[in-house]
């Protein structure tokens, strides 16, 4: 079944479903309510009833039928009375206030077992007060419930209520009922046009704003009214997550920048070489040299990329790498014991500070690298720099982190060059000639922030200090 | 060397076989893994190379295959993945060696010669000889001439390894990975360093070079 485009509307449907429900729930209510009532009314008549007759019985027992009448006569002119009446035993009517009755209500006796139709004296003069469909029951006007009773000298006594009352009540909460329905249906309506359609309308610009942007417009942001409700939160959360990704999306322009840069060059200056190489003279040497220069080119290409492929991962956070339970102090023996040769050809000192082993969680071909990158860097940028070049390796304990602090006494960094300087392929400008693929300490960084870590630079004064600091959870103590 | 080349790229598998056979040795190629497989079980090879990306089966299931069947060539696994973790699940599918693409051909020849050697001669040798250069594994002392060489202990399992491999190619790589057990690569060429150091050590004051540069391959300690 297709469902007519409003009811489409989230708003819609849920105002005809609440309408449906308070509905129900409404007329199951009134049904019960006037059940009971009427059970209710039911009851307090016959009490009535039966109490009259017991009156009525004792002035016969007193008075006979003469003072019977005259109770009777008394008590029919009072407004709004009982039907009273006194018939002889062939159902004639002696006395009461009414004028006919259905046949054969007279030869019961008892509680009648069901309405019976009457008309009472003057009915005709007072203007007919009962519906049609009464007066259908056998041409009289109204209903009623009565107690016949036998008296001692055959003659039959009755004393019955109209049952109007009942009926008008009836009447009244239907009318009442058909009144809720209607509100109710207008409410709907109304909650529908205000409530839902102002939601709806903000989804729509939700979904208009998204569209947007999703067109290339990723600086757009979705609405935000201000009045904190959930579609509020909802943008809000939207809108962080947009400026998530277009930092991500910056990054990765950045990134695909440096790569033209950095890669592009060394392509291009490899292919001049093989185009000379080609070009120039057909001796030997010299193609044999140009060819070795190709290869060496294309390792530091290789190498770059290969810098590139890990940092990636690592940032991706994607490793089945394990860690281990490993001696920081331990690595960074290995790792100046590695470089220590180097630095001193260098002219630098290379010297390390380790009071004692402090074990971490971590992965040891990881930190090696990213250690011996940083400590490569530190060796290159004082050397021939200060007039006592020197690098300090120191492992220290500090706030429950434990931290590996490459501190040299070169250029440094300028401060608002240092959170620059670990990004990928930043080289700093100043550095530009200094051979490396100029990832050393982005991958550094992101060994670190694998690890759960973090990296610092900070002035060394002079020089730089680079710290390696793995987070207090991670640390074994 | 007689030497099977599992490899499915078929033009770097032509290059290596040109490659390999230039080097003097004979080798045989197969484009998948299974007739890898059905090759190597059958035949008798030296050495065994092995891609580790391979169609209809995988290099690392051969490799696992041939030694559940007693298969004891040595395999060198050939791979573009280069991780650590991707190293160790080659080395532990009962691979020999493990080479990340691309490489150096000077590399692959230096490692499967290694290989090779290594199957042949199950030494445990406790002195190591090359001209009047000594080694002494157990007493740890290094002699050259009878005169006594006092070396770091880096240096001394650096000396260890050259001799071990005598007579051999041994690349800076398989320096970096043997004597420092580190497969990352290094920046600078520190290990170049060391070797110089060494052969400073090793050769200052004797007339004969021992510790010789191979040219764009890497060192060969040899005598003479």
């Amino acid at each position: 079944m297709r469902l007519p485009a409003i009811m489409k509307t989230t708003a819609a449907r849920l105002s005809a479903l609440y309408l449906l429900l308070f509905g129900a729930c409404a007329v199951l209510l009134v049904i019960y309510m006037t059940s009971i009532s009427v059970r209710i009314i039911a009851a307090q008549n016959q009490e009535t009833i039966q109490e009259e007759a017991r009156n009525l019985v004792r002035a016969y027992e007193r008075g006979g039928i003469p003072r019977l009448v005259r109770v009777v006569e008394q008590r029919a002119r009072q407004p709004g009375a009982n039907l009273y009446l006194i018939a002889d035993p062939n159902g004639r009517i002696l006395s009461g206030n009414v004028e006919s009755l259905q046949p054969g209500v007279l030869e019961l006796e008892g509680w009648t077992q069901r309405p019976f139709a009457y008309e009472r004296y003057g009915d005709t003069g007072l203007g007919q007060r009962a519906p049609a469909p009464e007066a259908a029951r056998g041409g009289l006007p109204h209903t009623a419930m009565a107690l016949v009773i036998r008296l001692p000298n055959r003659m039959i006594l009755l004393v019955g209520r109209d049952l109007g009352e009942p009926e008008r009540f009836r009447r009244v909460v239907q009318r009442a009922l058909i009144l809720a329905l209607a509100f109710m249906g207008i409410g709907a309506f109304l909650i529908w046009f205000f409530v839902g359609r102002a939601a709806l309308r903000r989804i729509d610009s939700i979904s208009a704003a998204s569209q947007r942007i999703m067109g290339g417009d990723l600086s757009g942001r979705l609405p935000v009214s201000g009045a904190g409700d959930e579609f509020d939160r909802l943008s809000a959360n939207l809108n962080a997550m947009l400026t998530r990704i277009s930092a991500l999306n910056e990054g990765l322009k950045q990134v695909s920048d440096n790569i033209a840069h950095d890669l592009k060059t060394p392509l291009t200056r490899l292919r001049q070489r093989a185009e000379s190489a080609l070009a120039g003279s057909k001796d030997e040497v010299a193609l044999r040299e140009a060819l070795e220069a190709a290869i060496a080119e294309s390792d530091q290409l290789i190498r770059t990329f290969n810098a590139i492929l890990m940092i990636s991962r690592l940032e991706a956070g994607y490793s089945a790498e394990s860690t281990d339970r490993i001696d920081l102090a331990g690595i960074i023996a290995d790792v100046a014991e590695l470089y220590e040769p180097v630095a001193e050809e260098r002219g630098v000192t290379l010297e390390t500070r380790i009071a004692k082993p402090q074990t971490v969680m971590a992965n040891r071909e990881l930190v090696a690298q990213a250690l011996s990158n940083v400590v490569d860097n530190a060796i290159k940028y004082c050397a021939g720099h200060a007039a006592a070049p020197a690098v300090s390796i120191a492992l220290d304990k500090a706030d429950g982190e434990v931290r590996i602090v490459i501190a040299d006494n070169g250029p440094g960094i300028p401060a608002e060059d240092r959170e620059r300087a670990t990004e990928r392929f930043v080289r700093l400008e100043a550095s530009r000639t200094q051979p490396g693929s100029g990832l050393g300490l982005s991958l550094a960084r992101a060994v670190m922030t694998f690890h759960r870590g973090r990296l610092e630079l900070a002035d060394a004064d002079p020089g730089l200090k680079v710290a390696m600091i793995f987070p207090a959870a991670g640390a074994a103590s | 060397m007689k030497i099977l080349l599992i490899e499915d790229d078929r033009e770097a598998a032509d290059y290596l076989e040109r490659a390999l056979n230039e080097a003097g040795h004979t080798a045989h190629v197969a484009g998948d893994g299974e007739t890898g497989f059905t090759l190597a079980d059958g035949g008798d090879y030296d050495v065994l190379i092995v891609d580790r990306m391979l169609p209809r089966r995988d290099g690392l299931s051969v490799v696992a295959g041939l030694r559940a069947r007693g298969q004891r060539t040595p395999v060198l696994i050939l791979s573009a993945l280069g991780e650590v973790d991707d190293r160790v699940t080659g080395l532990k599918a009962g691979g020999d060696d493990y080479l990340t693409k691309p490489f150096a051909m000077s590399e692959l020849l230096a490692r499967i010669e290694v290989l090779n050697r290594r199957a042949g001669s199950g030494d445990v040798e406790t002195v190591y000889r090359a001209g009047d250069l000594e080694l002494d594994r157990l007493s740890h002392t290094v002699r050259r001439a009878g005169r006594e060489i006092t070396l770091q202990p880096r240096e001394f399992r650096l000396l260890e390894y050259l001799m071990r491999h005598a007579g051999q190619v041994v690349t800076r790589t398989m320096l970096l990975e043997n004597v420092w057990d580190y497969h990352f690569d290094p920046q600078t060429n520190v290990i170049d360093v060391h070797v110089s150091r060494l052969r400073g050590k090793i050769e200052k004051g004797f007339d004969k070079p021992l510790l010789h540069t191979v040219r764009g391959a890497g060192y060969m300690l040899k005598a003479g």
